[in-house]
């Protein structure tokens, strides 16, 4: 008998401490009304479980402890009654149905897309996500792409990892707080997810399918995620990043952005310098291509075919360009047409041509991207 | 021949196995085809196992130490595959191999050619699977789960080969399953009615009912996938006009099934075990059949819960939440029922019964994270975390495998004649306990903080949790060497074992000699009540 209070003691000593603990150790309450929300339920279910495993426990190890043959304990011959087999079908039936009403008066709330004041579409690749803000008829006023801005360094263990370690990219997300933003969500190759724990909000993306999710946040600051569906190499290395900024903050950004958007507009026409493309394109590169093909050329044969001294590199300039607009389909080689613009495209084509010892000896310029689809 | 020798032929049923290696490749004995599917089990636990401890070692600390991003792909594909379908299925396929013809009174499988068959097609289809991890194509990457478009369009070229091996192993079960289901239903001695009979003839009956139905699925998924990368169709194109998410609708209506299909034997063995050391009758028999058929049934309308986060429409993820939680009640029952059996009983702990309370204990823990996954709204919040990985690690590892060791120790002199060394069963059963719960409860917690599955690296805030887990991982991998050990000793230095090897063990394997003999029953037993389960 001590000893059974002292394992009671013990146990009780356990919980205790984990309660302790309890905030690192749980899911997020979030910073939204449907957050604190899933928060409620995932505790209530929780706690339920906790209790009904609490007697269910405690009758086994009772059992467990004093009906022994070590203590000399005889068996009893008893092994049926339909009444307990009654009540422990209809109890937990009836548990679950109370459970079931908050669950579902929840997710109604989570449907509830309509009245937005803004749309983002969100839209995944092998391994960044996209952004496109929507105007009211769902035009693209602009775009970006987001990807991962941890440096190789400290992924490879050769320097010391920073605070958002894997949890930062180079553009991130920007909302405002206190409006109904809707996300449609959907991705270009595979399947991918986009999840910001913070708002209770995950939903796959699903190439040829658009997905609606919505959020109001009421608190500014930094929000974090991950893709949460396997979508290849990189899945690990693709993380949502939102920044949710005062209303008038959000509209200053938001009308820069516009603008700055026609003025890539119109460096479509420019003609660049052999060194402006050779910067431009190392960037583009480094974002778009690096992943697979490798910082220096090299790629993963055969998966990822290496870039150096190949007759592509080398050959006519517009098959070149073709094959990075269009990709290879049926392969991971991507249409990047779809991605980059015709400067961000003459550039990378430009620095693949003169990079890693390869000499082509040629420029490419934005207009040339444009004339090889106007040309067919 | 003349009519005396062939007559004296017939009446020879006391022949012994054939010599040497044909024994193995020709065998149609029920006994030594079970033991066949039981050691290709170990040895695919062992591969998967070091599959997973190389996981385990990658995700010791945050970065990147030992492998690629791509291989660390291919390492949690091949763990699952290697150990959903080469370790787990096969092993209760062997269980029942060795065990439903001793208990239903039966001298040998209704259909031995097939069952000889359905084994051999298991090493040529595992040893194709293993074999593309050393492809120049590169190893399969997409998952166990091998969701499209991942899987068909940027697939590897190793994926066609995958999809031939699934087939192979689609075909051993099937046949497999056809043999069980013909077995009881034709060969059970008589008097033993199905109301009579033991729990894991039960289990079994239903498990290889729910592998008939969703095996050809699976094969038909497969051979879409195979249309699709090699003929030109576009079932999960969405380009092409067909949908990613189909896919997975086929997928989870033969996953979940499946899922049961790796439970419900556990199940069987677990309602041998505990009356047996309890010394006291199954508490609550026919409750216990009627909850294993609902959970059969329920297991066909619940698949979508696997995917709360496509983007179904409300109606759909409400059904698929109201008929998740129902799950929960059946399952309850049995719990409840394993509880009151024990109670008020005269216990023993000896190593069978250890697996087994921690079966209902820890299986009883992945139950409740269940129940939490049922919920759809939290499910957002869980969907492919580690909290997913730790839900049914916790329903497969302590579940489905500890029942199926659980139930090598208990009918181990039963096969052998011999016991193993008690002292060393308990070593084992210790080490393995602590291990799977060092490895798999800060899980719970790496996933609730937000970790997803399935990535080789990891922000620095779940570096702790990963530490532990990798930790635990490696104990309860190496304490499978200990098992190795521990019946290899038992089977060489085991002191011999009584028929009834154990004091409370009812049911007619007992009855046999130990080891049982080469054919079981070569006339039919009679059941009495004391022997039968009800």
């Amino acid at each position: 008998m001590k000893q059974s209070i002292k394992y009671v003691s013990m146990i009780l000593g356990l919980i205790m401490a984990g309660y302790g603990f309890a905030d690192e150790l749980n899911m997020p309450v979030g910073v939204t009304e449907i957050s604190r929300q899933v928060y409620g339920l995932h505790m209530t279910i929780f706690w339920v479980c906790v209790v009904i495993g609490a007697i269910v426990f405690s009758v086994m190890f009772w059992s467990i402890i004093s009906h022994r043959r070590s203590l000399g304990y005889k068996a009893a011959t008893f092994h049926e009654s339909t009444t307990l087999e009654l009540a422990w079908t209809v109890i937990p039936t009836l548990l679950l149905v109370i459970m079931a009403i908050p669950a579902t008066q929840v997710l109604i709330a989570m449907y509830d897309t309509g009245g937005e004041d803004m749309t983002v579409e969100v839209r995944g690749y092998q391994w960044k996500w996209q952004y496109k803000y929507l105007d009211d008829d769902y035009n693209q006023t602009f775009s970006f792409f987001s990807s991962l801005s941890t440096p190789k360094d400290q992924i490879e263990n050769r320097s010391i990892k920073g605070e958002h370690y894997l949890l930062e990219v180079d553009n991130h997300l920007r909302i405002p707080a206190n409006r109904k933003v809707r996300f449609l969500i959907t991705s270009e190759d595979v399947i991918h997810s986009w999840w910001v724990p913070d708002f209770a909000v995950k939903r796959d993306a699903v190439p040829g399918m658009l997905n609606e999710l919505w959020t109001i946040v009421p608190e500014t600051g930094f929000y974090r995620g991950q893709c949460t569906e396997l979508c290849g190499k990189d899945h690990g290395f693709m993380p949502v990043v939102v920044e949710v900024m005062e209303e008038a903050a959000f509209d200053t950004w938001y009308a820069q952005e516009v603008v700055a958007a026609a003025v890539r507009e119109e460096a479509m026409s420019k003609t660049f310098s052999n060194e402006e493309l050779m910067a431009e394109g190392k960037q583009v590169y480094t974002t778009f291509c690096a992943s697979c093909h490798l910082e220096n050329g090299q790629g993963i044969p055969p998966v990822f075919p290496s870039l150096v001294g190949t007759a592509m590199m080398t050959g006519p300039r517009d098959e070149h360009l073709r094959l990075v607009f269009d990709g290879v389909p049926g392969s991971a080689m991507q249409a990047f047409g779809k991605q980059l613009d015709a400067v961000q495209l003459a550039a990378v084509v430009h620095y693949e041509r003169h990079s890693w010892g390869n000499k082509a000896g040629d420029i490419t310029q934005p207009r040339d991207v444009i004339n090889l689809n106007s040309g067919q | 021949m003349s009519e005396a020798i062939s007559a004296v032929d017939h009446d020879d049923h006391s022949h012994g196995p054939a010599k040497g290696i044909t024994r193995w490749l020709f065998t149609t004995n029920h006994k030594d085809i079970g033991t066949l599917y039981l050691w290709f089990s170990f040895s695919m636990l062992l591969i998967g196992g070091v599959l997973a401890l190389i996981v385990r070692a990658e995700l010791f600390q945050p970065g990147l130490q030992f492998v690629s991003p791509d291989f660390f792909n291919q390492m949690t594909t091949n763990h699952g595959l290697i150990m959903v379908f080469g370790a787990i299925m096969p092993a209760f396929v062997g269980l029942a191999n060795w065990l439903i013809p001793m208990q239903v009174g039966a001298p040998d499988m209704a259909l031995p050619r097939m069952n000889n068959l359905s084994f051999w097609i298991l090493p040529f289809a595992f040893g194709m699977l293993i074999a593309t991890l050393f492809s120049e194509a590169g190893g399969l990457n997409f998952g166990w789960t091998f969701y499209a478009p991942l899987s068909t369009t940027y697939a590897p070229d190793s994926v066609t080969f995958f999809i031939f091996a699934v087939h192979l192993m689609g075909a051993s079960s099937i046949m497999g399953s056809i043999n069980i289901i013909a077995t009881i239903l034709n060969m059970r001695a008589p008097g033993m009615t199905l109301m009579k009979m033991p729990m894991f003839v039960w289990t079994w009956l239903i498990t290889a009912y729910l592998l008939l139905a969703v095996m050809p699925v699976l094969a038909g998924l497969v051979t879409m996938m195979l249309f699709d990368i090699h003929f030109g169709t576009s079932f999960f194109n969405a380009a092409g006009g067909g949908d990613p998410l189909l896919f997975q609708h086929i997928f989870w209506f033969f996953g979940h099934p499946e899922v049961y299909i790796m439970i419900l034997p556990a199940f069987g063995i677990v309602s041998h075990i505990i009356p047996a050391f309890a010394r006291k009758r199954l508490f609550g028999y026919d409750s216990m059949v009627y909850a294993v058929a609902s959970i059969a049934f329920l297991s066909f309308i619940v698949w979508a819960h696997h995917m709360f986060t496509v983007g179904m429409p409300l109606a759909g993820q409400l059904f698929f939440m109201y008929t998740t939680m129902l799950i929960a009640v059946p399952t309850g029952v049995k719990v409840f029922n394993w509880v009151s059996t024990m109670w008020r009983g005269s216990m023993t702990f000896e190593t069978p019964m250890l697996f087994s309370i921690a079966f209902v204990v820890l299986f009883t823990i992945g139950g409740f994270s269940g129940l939490m996954l049922a919920i759809t709204p939290a499910d957002y919040q869980y969907h492919d975390t580690y909290f997913v990985v730790a839900h049914f690690h916790y329903v497969l590892v302590p579940g489905s495998l500890f029942s199926i060791m659980a139930a090598v120790y208990y009918w181990f002199p039963k096969w052998t004649g011999k016991m193993y060394s008690e002292r060393l069963g308990k070593l084992h059963f210790w080490f393995s306990f602590v291990g799977v719960n060092v490895t798999f409860f800060p899980q719970h917690f790496s996933g609730l903080a937000g970790m997803p599955r399935r990535i080789p690296d990891y922000a620095l805030q779940f570096a702790d949790f990963n530490m532990v887990s990798s930790i635990g991982a490696f104990i309860f991998g190496f304490s499978q060497i200990l098992f190795l050990f521990v019946l290899i000793h038992g089977i060489r230095n085991g002191k011999p074992a009584a028929a009834r090897a154990w004091e409370g063990a009812r049911g007619l394997e007992w009855t046999l000699p130990s080891p049982a003999p080469y054919h079981s029953f070569t006339h039919p037993p009679k059941v009495t009540d004391d022997e039968a389960h009800a």
